[in-house]
């Protein structure tokens, strides 16, 4: 059975905003209607995101680590949002294994909400009911768009590829072999809700860099003087001929 | 968790209506198993005024609960997931007990009470004794609705214990028999002590019950942590940026948004407005006896349970929080 998550890269963010802007932009303009801003020139702007970057700082300083921690739903296996539901609104599609909520059934009790341990749902104070990311349903299935872009708008925005999407039980895909080799990891592994969407780790990534590869030692430039011409039934090796 | 009034106000005038109704038929069961004094001949007016009473503190209840829904207009599909929701069993079950109640209540005030059999030789058993008996139940399964509603949230801590379920039904019950006895001393003085005893003892039960589930709280260890959440093993954890610059509606559904102090000052409240200060009143209501008593006792006792509510949506921390700790 298919199911469809994010793998996100804590290494390689930047926390540059740029899939909370992306995904503001393609889901607010969608069939499903806007996801409102209140006062958002005011003092106390507020608003609907399916997707938030957080920043957190790790460690004492100096030897700290700033850490981008882009979250948004994780399409639990086990979703403890769909089953508290009183009006089926919340619902986990069998085939791709995408939650998500029916604006139409959904009467706006918050119930979900609660249920959710990692406050991935969030109201929609105009239209009154619960929203939450959709893996971009609406444009992972659309046979208008070229196969390229077939993907969510936070993957097709984020400039350093620190979002990855794809099937994450078939274990060939890009997003299940980068759980495998990289210690890909979910949220809260404590309540067993198993998120499809992981996290890959913090890892240390140190250069070592030796002097003969910023210059190679055969590298034919450094040659004091030209060499000279073989002649044609000679071998002409770049490293030992010039010309 | 912010602590929202329609939540409140439901949770707290239900569990009124069905302890009221509890306290009417459990008086008419003592009566007629004669545990107690045969049932005086007024009894059933009691009976329809108070099952009136119940309905009005139910409809009231039901009232308050459409203020917390975004789309009130939908509320019917809440009906829907019983088989999964505890919240639509909630919302099957309340007005599935009003009509019992209403039922209840039409009976007596009618005096149409059939007798439909006889236990043994001597014991009748009339319609609104089983309609009475259906009622009970669902008077008790709305209480179980109501608690696992909160109860079933297993990261909810504060709420994932029997004592939630266990708490929301001797609090309704409790305050329920003390409106009986303030109803009873109104106008059938004769009934005061029995209510008023039950009311005495179930209040003191609750207070026990609510107290074992402060301590439990107060030595709760969370289990989720700033490291599980974001899946970092370092003991050193900071939030440095929410992923808003303003509010949103998970800093404002989650936080009560109260000083620690304050949230004190309603526990202690609740301690006494709902325990102690009822139990004092009506003790001395039924001792001097000063039936006005009784009805002061309710309306403290009530107040007390609104505070109760109050704090129990305040006590408990949602994991989500920490994804928003400057909020």
């Amino acid at each position: 059975m298919t199911q469809l998550a994010l793998v996100i890269d804590l290494n390689v963010c930047v926390g540059c905003h740029a899939c909370v802007t992306s995904c503001k932009e393609w889901n607010t303009s969608g069939s499903a209607g806007p996801l409102p801003d209140h006062n958002p020139y005011g003092a106390d702007p507020s608003g609907t995101f399916f997707n938030r970057v957080q920043t957190f700082e790790v460690g004492c300083f100096p030897n700290t680590q700033t850490v981008h921690f882009p979250k948004s739903c994780l399409h639990c296996e086990e979703p403890p949002c769909v089953p508290v539901c009183p009006t089926g609104a919340s619902y986990k599609r069998a085939e791709d294994g995408i939650v998500l909520v029916d604006y139409d059934k959904c009467i706006g009790c918050k119930y979900c909400a609660w249920a959710c341990p990692y406050g991935a749902r969030e109201l929609d104070e105009q239209q009154k009911v619960m929203k939450k990311c959709t893996l971009c349903v609406d444009r992972i299935y659309d046979e208008s768009l070229p196969p390229a872009e077939r993907r969510p708008a936070c993957v097709l925005a984020c400039p350093t590829s620190a979002r990855l999407f794809g099937d994450i039980h078939d274990p060939e895909s890009e997003v299940s072999e980068a759980i495998r080799e990289n210690g890909g990891y979910q949220l809260m592994p404590e309540w067993g809700t198993r998120p499809a969407n992981h996290y890959l780790p913090r890892r240390r990534v140190r250069m070592e860099i030796h002097a003969d590869e910023l210059e190679r030692v055969d590298n034919p430039l450094r040659k004091e003087r030209q060499q000279p011409r073989p002649a044609l039934d000679e071998p002409s090796l770049d490293d030992v001929t010039s010309w | 968790m912010h602590p929202a009034f329609s939540v409140i106000l439901l949770t707290t005038l239900i569990g009124a209506g069905q302890g009221l109704f509890l306290a009417l038929y459990t008086d008419q069961v003592y009566s007629v198993f004669r545990v107690i004094r045969a049932l005086p001949p007024t009894a059933s007016g009691l009976y329809a005024m108070g099952s009136l009473i119940a309905l009005v503190l139910l409809a009231a209840g039901l009232l308050a609960s459409f203020f917390h829904l975004g789309r009130p207009e939908r509320a019917w599909r809440a009906a829907s997931q019983w088989r999964t929701s505890w919240l639509s069993r909630e919302v099957l079950l309340l007005p599935a007990f009003m009509a019992l109640v209403a039922a209840y209540g039409g009976l007596h005030h009618l005096g149409w009470d059939p007798l439909l059999a006889r236990l043994g030789d001597s014991i009748p058993v009339h319609l609104s004794l089983l309609v009475g008996a259906a009622g009970t139940l669902a008077a008790f399964a709305l209480f179980i609705c109501t608690g696992m509603i909160y109860a079933s949230l297993r990261f909810l801590q504060e709420w994932a214990s029997p004592l939630t379920v266990l708490n929301f039904i001797l609090l309704g019950t409790a305050s329920g028999f003390t409106l009986a006895a303030g109803l009873a001393a109104w106008r059938w003085p004769a009934l005061t002590g029995f209510y008023g005893l039950w009311a005495i003892a179930l209040t003191l039960a609750a207070a026990v019950l609510r107290t074992a589930s402060l301590v439990r709280n107060h030595r709760l260890r969370h289990r989720s942590s700033p490291q599980t959440a974001i899946g970092i093993r370092h003991p050193q954890i900071v939030q440095k940026a929410q992923g808003a610059m303003g509010g949103a509606f998970n800093t404002r559904e989650f936080f009560h948004g109260r000083s620690d102090a304050w949230v004190r000052l309603v526990r202690h409240l609740f301690l006494l407005l709902g325990f102690v200060l009822p139990v004092a009143v009506m003790a001395a209501g039924l001792l001097l006896p000063a039936p006005r008593l009784l009805v002061l006792a309710f309306a403290l006792q009530y107040l007390g349970l609104v505070a109760e509510r109050w704090y129990f949506f305040a006590e408990a921390r949602h994991p989500q929080n920490l994804y928003y700790q400057a909020a």
